[in-house]
């Protein structure tokens, strides 16, 4: 068990230096999240004038989804990294050693919850910022946090395995942009769900992406509603454990290619 | 005897009915270079990655420092040392830090230590703490073997190390591939597509077409199969009257006697020996020698008596 903590230590630290080493990845990174919320923010402040919000100020209805939309985002991506160690032979090359399937998978996993902790940041902090208020302090800050970092290894998890499966950059970026914009568009994040209509409402349901921004909102709310914050975030978790061991299985399905 | 690789019957089918191992054996002994020489297509590297525990066999059994590849890999792994055809090493991190990492991997405790050693010792000091996509292609492929060495490893890789360098890289990682069964007993399993590699730094080798071991020796056993060394004399004038081939019939442990103009080939048993009773022969028929050479069988020949073919037709790329 130490070994398999010290391994997941070193790739981690890897996965993190390799991040601080492309900074201008890291600003993109930051910066276009605030494009959004800014961006987003006022094009439907007016939305908040519909029946059916509960806030009367757009910009606190959107910050927590503009977070965890950028987590998917950001996350989505992180398959790459695994696809760039594929075809330089880093990853053989790890293979060969004693390491465990699970470290290896860890490390990138670490690095896409990292950015997206330090990108949330950001992003509640220009929210705050352009006038939005977090009646739900700093637990609620934490909550919201916890959800979009497990959204994210969820995610890096799904990446990294369709990156191990199909081991080619064009089918990685079809299958994540397959993915990401209808989980993000079939969710709460820009419209309120008594204004979705019925069909999408029942999908978002079953989103992810809509159990992150639900608990994340609830928890930033002045009353949150613990019972349905727990079971979401409860979801969130199972969702990234499954993820985490898809990808830690798909190294078998690269190595029956070899 | 301990053999430091065994493989038995290895076969791997790849989709498309690409059938890259038929059937391999291999014995290597422990503390020698070891050479798989083949063509491109042959099947080397699919062997390798079988005993590197990173592909699985259809069929056949292997062991690799004693542990079993398919049922004990992790035991694998922890002996062997893998220097693969594409560059495993990490090009947006320093070379201290690749060093480092594979440390931790191997879960050596002096991690760093033993990177600073490796780094000295290859003489990539000066350059370690930069990042690798600087440095130049020689430098890196050092780095790579310093990583496959750096846990200690019994049993040591190299698949085409030396693909793509230029001579002067070459001959030296041929100097520390040398030192390293010389002086520290590593096993080496050596695949290279340069006969002149394998010639110059395997104990045995196995030739491989198609998948399976075609012959296997030592480079001075496989060449002695072909009987003799060739020797060509080319005449100051061309031959007009057989005189100079009627001549050598004579010569004991001379065989194969062909003329073409000015050129006279024949095969000696030990060439070395036969020279001076050619040219004496020659002299006493009254034809004038121009100049005299001696080639001993090369790996060349080797290959083309068991493939049926000559060896750059075989490599397909």
């Amino acid at each position: 068990m130490t070994a398999v903590l010290r391994q997941s230590l070193a790739i981690t630290a890897r996965q993190l230096r390799a991040l601080w080493r492309q900074p201008v990845y890291v600003a993109v990174t930051l910066v276009q999240p605030v494009i959004w919320l800014l961006l987003f923010g006022a094009l439907f402040k007016r939305v908040v004038d519909l029946p059916g919000f509960a806030t009367d100020s757009y910009v606190d209805y959107l910050t927590p989804g503009v977070v965890i939309m950028s987590a998917l985002f950001s996350a989505g991506w992180n398959g790459m990294g695994m696809l760039n160690d594929l075809q330089r032979g880093v990853l053989d090359r790890f293979l060969t050693t004693p390491a465990r399937r699970g470290p290896l998978v860890a490390g990138p996993l670490l690095q896409a919850v990292t950015i997206v902790l330090i990108q949330s940041l950001v992003i509640i902090a220009i929210g705050a910022i352009v006038g939005a208020t977090f009646p739900g302090g700093a637990g609620g800050i934490a909550i919201l946090l916890a959800c979009a970092g497990l959204l994210a290894a969820a995610m890096a998890g799904l990446s990294n395995g369709l990156a191990l499966i199909t081991r080619q950059e064009e089918s990685l970026v079809g299958a994540v942009q397959f993915l990401v914009l209808p989980l993000t568009f079939l969710s709460t994040v820009f419209m309120a769900p008594a204004l979705l209509p019925g069909w999408i409402g029942d999908v978002a349901r079953f989103n992810p992406v809509n159990w992150a921004i639900e608990a994340g909102r609830s928890a930033l709310s002045a009353d949150v509603d613990w019972s349905l914050v727990g079971p979401r975030i409860g979801g969130l978790l199972l969702l990234a454990v499954v993820s985490g061991l898809y990808a830690t299985r798909a190294f078998r399905a690269y190595q029956r290619s070899l | 005897m301990a053999l430091a690789i065994e493989a038995r019957g290895l076969e791997k089918t790849y989709r498309g009915d690409v059938r890259a191992l038929r059937g391999l054996d291999l014995a290597v002994e422990a503390g020698q270079v070891y050479g798989l020489l083949g063509p491109n297509g042959a099947g080397k590297s699919t062997a390798v990655r079988i005993l590197t525990t990173l592909a699985r066999p259809d069929a056949g059994s292997a062991t690799v420092a004693g542990a079993d590849v398919l049922a004990d890999p992790d035991r694998v792994r922890r002996a062997i040392g893998v220097v693969a055809q594409r560059s495993g090493v990490d090009i947006d991190a320093t070379g201290r830090e690749n060093l480092v990492l594979h440390a931790r991997l191997h879960g050596l405790s002096d991690g760093p230590a033993r990177a600073a050693e490796l780094l000295g010792r290859f003489d990539l000091a000066d350059a370690g703490d930069r990042l690798v996509k600087t440095w130049s292609g020689g430098m890196a492929r050092r780095l790579d073997l310093a990583m496959g060495l750096i846990h200690r490893p019994q049993v040591l890789f190299l698949d085409e190390p030396t693909t793509g360098l230029d001579p002067e890289v070459r001959a030296r990682l041929w100097q520390e591939i040398r030192r390293l069964t010389e002086e520290e007993g590593l096993t080496i399993l050596l695949t290279t597509h340069y006969l002149e590699e394998a010639d110059e730094l395997a104990a045995r080798l196995a030739i491989l077409d198609a998948g399976r071991v075609v012959a296997e020796g030592t480079p001075a056993e496989l060449k002695a199969e072909l009987e003799g060394d060739a020797v060509h004399v080319d005449l100051a004038q061309p031959e007009t009257n057989g005189r100079a081939v009627h001549a050598l019939a004579g010569v004991a442990g001379l065989r194969e006697v062909a003329v073409d103009g000015a050129l006279l080939r024949a095969r000696a048993d030990d060439a070395g020996r036969a020279v001076p009773l050619v040219l004496a022969a020659l002299e006493g028929a009254g034809a004038r020698v121009a100049s005299v050479t001696v080639a001993r069988p090369s790996l060349d020949d080797v290959y083309l008596r068991h493939t049926g073919h000559a060896y750059a037709e075989g490599s397909v790329r």
